[in-house]
């Protein structure tokens, strides 16, 4: 392997996976340090999707390697990837809807992850007053026994946070968290990602670039399974080939 | 344990259904009805412990098994095999021309037992390998099925082959197995009838209490985390896979679980019907037992006792009268059941009977318990993805 140890917590270097001969992600390096929140940006179809898929272990990498704290990603099964640290939020939000809010945050709770533990798991007070705390920080301590499918559009996506969140990962991957939310939402949830993000790395897949500036330490452009730009969000919203590909539309 | 422990295990309702069920079987059956009527019933729980297993597998996990027969026969085959020895001692065997095997074998031109036949001398062997073998076979299948991600249709379809092969293979191998026939002629148990008044008494209540046993364990599996597991697994698997668990392992475990209750199964109809053949391992039987499951309600395990029965007693009575009817009005339930009420009978109950029994059961208990200072538990210990 090429790539050597480093400080960061993600190390992502030369990174290619090609479908059928098209390459959607193609010859990628980046780095995000110990508490940075990372956003990564692009028109559709420019891999940003596809890059957490390949660091959470969901598709395969062709080519190049992952590091996360200097351990190698690419060669992990899904569920040792979420082991070692790194919790991924999806897209659409992934919850269980036939589960209470309570039962959904306590099966995500890091304790009994084998058949035999999941068996004999026990509700003790350690259980209970995380799935309280996550449950505040999630605004729905009120909701713990609400069907997760009874849930507004914006209390999944929150749900699902909190399904991170109890985990305590160390890098934590969101999908476009405040798609389909509404302005006071959006605002919770920016404010939610701010307490978050406090002792650990976030990556942000974003397209609301006024949230991006409000939440990013730093922008990663893509474009076509390649990196356009990166920087600032003020830096990168400048660069006129980022307004040409992708702000421009 | 705890009473709070106890009380997230059984709550109110499930004391209720199993005393309910445990009332019937134990009392109101065996007091109302004739030992053949009886002996019918007892055949027909077997089959409960098949839709018992299927309740987990394919009402919480969302693995449908197509070839739970497979698991019912194995069962079933291994307690045979060891009543067929006891029969086949060489007093009983003496007109044959090799004495001292069974029947079948000395009609094949075989003239000593078979390799693998010669454990099921032991009871105590025989006891573990109806539980055992069929654990071992789905846990095969199952690595190699759910280690891929097979499933859905898919695996409904494998687990289909399964159960046409192993037909195939026990109706092609006669002399090892009893062909088409089976193994039958099946008479005594340590020198005791098993054909007697008696024994089918003390055979139908042995089936009683493993039932109960399944259902305990099974019970026990819902209510634990694991159950919450197989319903979040069902309607989400990448989320459970992302939240740090291996998926294949849990429906590895609940498939195994749901053949060794159907092996249970199978091993209390060898006993009760006295024999077994490959009628009931094939595709035809492993739909069927899904029928009773579905009819009962897929997610509930008591439902599945109660589909098991209703169905096959409609069956015994219909097919009296209109035998060449019979396949039609099956099908014409499932489609039924799948259409008007796919949760089952179960389903039917929990909208419209449960509400006003958990407000008798409430009113009674709370005039009993209001000094203690008994509070409801949260819904959340109640609730495991359906109803019971």
């Amino acid at each position: 392997m090429s790539s050597s140890n480093t400080d960061f917590v993600l190390a992502v270097e030369g990174l290619t996976v090609s479908f059928d001969g098209f390459k959607a992600v193609n010859d990628l390096s980046f780095y995000v340090d110990k508490n940075e929140i990372r956003v990564i940006v692009g028109p559709n179809g420019a891999g940003k999707t596809t890059v957490l898929d390949l660091i959470c272990g969901r598709t395969k990498a062709t080519e190049g390697s992952i590091k996360f704290r200097n351990k190698e990603l690419t060669k992990m099964k899904e569920h040792q990837i979420v082991r070692a640290g790194v919790g991924r939020k999806f897209q659409t939000p992934s919850i269980y809807g036939d589960l209470t809010v309570f039962e959904n945050l306590e099966i995500s709770f890091p304790r009994g992850r084998s058949v035999f533990g999941a068996l004999t798991f026990k509700r003790d007070a350690e259980v209970l007053q995380r799935v309280d705390e996550i449950s505040r920080m999630i605004f729905l301590d009120e909701l713990l026994h609400t069907r997760g499918d009874l849930l507004s559009h914006g209390q999944k996506q929150w749900l699902e946070i909190g399904m991170l969140l109890i985990q305590d990962p160390e890098l934590l991957m969101l999908d476009e968290p405040v798609a389909g939310m509404s302005v006071s939402e959006r605002r919770k949830t920016a404010e939610l990602l701010r307490t978050i993000t406090k002792d650990r790395s976030v990556i942000v897949i974003e397209h609301d670039m006024q949230f991006v500036a409000e939440i990013a330490d730093k922008v990663t452009v893509l474009h076509q399974g390649k990196i356009l730009a990166e920087g600032t969000a003020e830096h990168v919203k400048q660069d006129p080939k980022v307004i040409e590909v992708y702000l421009g539309h | 344990m705890s009473y709070a422990n106890l009380r997230t295990l059984l709550p109110k309702n499930d004391i209720l259904n199993f005393a309910v069920l445990a009332l019937i079987l134990v009392v109101v059956l065996p007091l109302s009805m004739d030992l053949f009527r009886l002996n019918l019933i007892g055949k027909y729980l077997t089959y409960s412990f098949v839709a018992l297993g299927l309740v987990l597998c394919w009402g919480y996990g969302g693995i449908l098994s197509l070839g739970q027969g497979v698991f019912f026969g194995l069962g079933g085959y291994a307690m045979a095999m060891f009543l067929k020895i006891e029969a086949s001692s060489p007093e009983n065997t003496a007109i044959q021309s090799t004495p001292g095997i069974p029947d079948f074998m000395d009609w094949n031109q075989l003239t000593e037992l078979p390799w693998f036949w010669q454990p099921f001398h032991s009871l105590t062997f025989t006891v573990i390998a109806i539980i055992v073998i069929p654990s071992i076979f789905a846990y095969i299948i199952g690595v190699a099925m759910f280690k891929r991600r097979v499933g859905g249709v898919y695996f409904a379809i494998i687990t289909q082959a399964v159960a046409a092969i192993l037909t195939i293979l026990i109706i092609g191998q006669q002399g090892y197995t009893g062909g088409v026939n089976g193994i039958t002629d099946l008479r005594t148990l340590f020198g005791w009838d098993i054909r007697t008044n008696e024994a089918k008494y003390i055979f139908y209540f042995l089936c009683v209490f493993m039932l109960f046993l399944c259902l305990g364990v099974a019970q026990y599996v819902r209510k634990s985390k694991l159950g919450r597991l197989l319903v979040a697994m069902r309607e989400m698997e990448d989320r459970v896979r992302f939240s740090g668990y291996d998926v294949a392992n849990f429906k590895i475990f609940v498939f195994c679980l749901g053949s060794a209750f159907a092996a249970i199964g199978g091993a209390m109809f060898t006993l009760q019907v006295g024999f077994m053949s490959p009628t009931f391992v094939g595709i035809v039987p492993s739909i069927e037992m899904v029928i009773f499951c579905a009819v009962g309600g897929r997610l509930s395990i008591f439902g599945a006792v109660y589909g098991a029965l209703l169905v096959n007693w409609a069956k015994s009575t219909f097919s009296e009268s209109f035998p060449e009817l019979w396949l039609f009005a099956m099908g014409a339930l499932f489609i039924g059941v799948v259409m008007a009420f796919p949760d089952g009978l179960a389903g039917l109950y929990s909208k419209y009977g449960e509400p006003h029994v958990t407000r008798l059961l409430d009113r009674f208990t709370s005039s009993k318990s209001k000094t203690s200072g008994d509070s409801d538990l949260p819904p959340e210990m109640e609730a495991e993805g359906g109803n019971s």
